[in-house]
């Protein structure tokens, strides 16, 4: 297993032919704000207001393929929640993490449905179960949950049992 | 206008106004009618609807026969898996995993034990490695024999399951005889298996895989020749190789659109890298090639079993890792740090390093991926599952738009879904 990379300036350095890393900071210099190569996981911690045009970049770069998108709820840390982008290069048979913190107070940041239409059902699912809006997506209903749910299930003050 | 007539009118048909509430069964509402010949009608498929291998519910709009528009709705069966994964110690997840999809248990236990161990930086024994590759290989007969045969089924083809229930049976007995269980197997843990195999396993293991090819040819003298299937399959669904790609396709679906993509062959886990298989790719892209993909793939699975049986090393069954494995029963009885080492466990669990990965394998329908997040303690911070049909589901709209309702049958057979991977 590769040694650990924990800081922004190691992985540059140390991953510096990676395509990934070339491409982004190719066309969007300031949108890496940390990275991280840890247990051969690459994470890339993107602003969040750049996501959509990062994960654009990424696409015409060779990472075709989006597997999943998520949410980790770092409550009551601020920003509080850690929205995760895995995406998969076919070609390079290689993959990326991203994440794009957001902030708690009306929890919001671009869709990526016009990258990858099978962004849809992920993004509903993260507004389903944590609450975080997602602009510019086609549908954004509560899929897993009944409409009339109130509150977000996996946040982490949402109790696991019992009543609220 | 009658109060009846009132009721139906499309003012009524929206359920009250609740800020962010949208009632699922307008989702799709009739385009105004365009002469007495040419409208639209909106019908509700499932969530009873036997075809729907579970409790899917596809709201369709159909003009005549033909599907125009095809809105699935989920999350019938939520349980919210991933809230209780919070909930628990690392070990005790495990049996949540086997019920994410029932039909593939051990590939689920695989990859939630492969994602603990690569946060742990286990090292996992070469035997217990090779018996996950030879159970996981079973499980991939076992789920595809559900899928033939309901599929089969679906079509109208009533003899079929009957066959491939006989040698499902016989996989689940030797699941039975290895883990104690038929389908909820829970046998994987992180760090190795929960028992040795017992001492007859690999003879009826080996009984069977020698069985299992000619068998194979007998459900395809059923059906591979048979113009009525032939008919019902063949140039139904079409989805492309983009197409698959932007929807996030995996599994059977995306090889039968000619991309040629196996996690076990391109990103190998569990020594998957020694052992030589073929990937079934087809250019087709319909519900027929996706037939023939997953027969070729039960043939490669029956090799990958031969070779496991083949070259099974001898040797311990789980890692040497005193705080994460529990110890032999033996030892137990007998040693005071073994004694100590299994209360801690059992009682505390044990701490898992501060990181996060993402682990993804192959199931029968695609890359099942789990996303572990550690804040070094002994429950997860976050557990997430990627599931296959979750995503192949996105494409059903794309495959049965401008065919028949038959056809929705058909697609929704030939993405093998399974609801409860789906909702989680």
């Amino acid at each position: 297993m590769a040694e650990a990379l924990l800081n922004t300036q190691a992985v540059f350095e140390g991953l510096a032919q990676n395509v990934a890393i070339q491409a982004l900071r190719a066309a969007h210099p300031d949108a890496i704000t940390n990275a991280k190569f840890d247990r051969n996981e690459l994470t890339l911690v993107i602003a969040a207001d750049q996501i959509r045009a990062a994960c654009r970049t990424l696409q015409t770069a060779g990472y075709n393929f989006l597997e999943d998108v998520t949410c980790v709820d770092w409550y009551p840390a601020e920003p509080r929640f850690q929205v995760t982008y895995h995406i998969l290069s076919l070609k390079l048979k290689d993959r990326v993490r991203l994440h794009a913190m957001v902030q708690s107070i009306d929890p919001s940041l671009d869709s990526i449905v016009p990258v990858w239409p099978s962004a849809n059902f992920y993004e509903r699912e993260v507004w389903d179960l944590f609450g975080v809006r997602f602009n510019g997506h086609p549908s954004l209903r509560r899929i897993m949950l009944p409409e009339e749910w109130e509150g977000h299930p996996l946040r982490k003050d949402y109790p696991v049992e019992g009543y609220r | 206008m009658s109060e009846f007539d009132n009721q139906h009118s499309p003012e009524n048909q929206h359920a009250p106004e609740i800020p962010g509430f949208t009632e699922t069964s307008t989702l799709v509402v009739p385009r105004p009618e365009e002469g007495s010949k040419d409208h639209t009608m909106v019908l509700n498929m499932g969530p009873q609807h036997p075809s729907t291998h579970g409790v899917l519910r596809v709201v369709l709009e159909i003009d005549g026969e033909t599907v125009v528009k095809l809105v699935p709705d989920i999350g019938y069966l939520h349980t919210g898996i991933e809230k209780t994964c919070e909930a628990k110690f690392y070990q005790q997840v495990v049996p949540l995993t086997d019920r994410i999809d029932y039909l593939c248990p051990m590939t689920n236990n695989l990859a939630y034990c492969l994602a603990i161990e690569k946060l742990l930086q286990l090292e996992i024994p070469e035997r217990a490695q090779w018996m996950r590759v030879l159970l996981n290989e079973l499980t991939r007969l076992n789920s595809h024999l559900v899928w033939l045969g309901t599929h089969a089924m679906d079509i109208g083809a009533l003899t079929v399951f009957l066959y491939t229930f006989r040698e499902r049976e016989e996989i689940l007995r030797i699941f039975e005889h290895v883990s104690g269980q038929r389908m909820m197997t829970s046998y994987f843990r992180i760090g190795g298996l929960a028992l040795d195999p017992p001492l007859d396993f690999f003879s009826s293991v080996r009984a069977l895989v020698k069985i299992l090819p000619e068998k194979i040819d007998e459900y395809e003298n059923l059906l591979t020749g048979n113009p009525i299937f032939i008919g019902r399959l063949k140039n139904v669904g079409f989805l492309t190789a983009n197409d698959a790609i932007a929807l996030g396709v995996t599994g059977p679906p995306l090889r039968a659109s000619g991309v040629d993509w196996d996690l076990r062959r391109d990103m190998p886990y569990s020594s998957y890298e020694k052992f030589r298989f073929e990937v079934p790719v087809s250019n087709d892209g319909d519900v027929w090639a996706r037939y023939i993909v997953r027969l070729r793939e039960m043939r490669e699975s029956v090799k990958i079993c031969q070779q496991a049986l083949d070259g099974m090393p001898e040797g311990p069954i789980k890692a040497d890792a005193p705080h994460v494995v529990l110890p032999e029963r033996e030892k137990m009885k007998t040693q005071m740090e073994a004694l100590i080492y299994h209360f801690k466990i059992v009682t505390e669990g044990f701490q898992v390093p501060a990181g996060e990965v993402y682990q993804a394998v192959e199931s029968p329908r695609g890359e099942m991926g789990y996303y572990a997040v550690s804040d070094g303690t002994a429950k997860p911070y976050r557990v997430h599952m990627r599931n296959p049909s979750f995503a192949t589901l996105q494409a059903l709209e794309t495959m049965c738009v401008g065919r028949l309702i038959a056809d929705v049958v058909a697609v929704i057979g030939s993405i093998d879904i399974v609801l409860g991977e789906i909702d989680r």
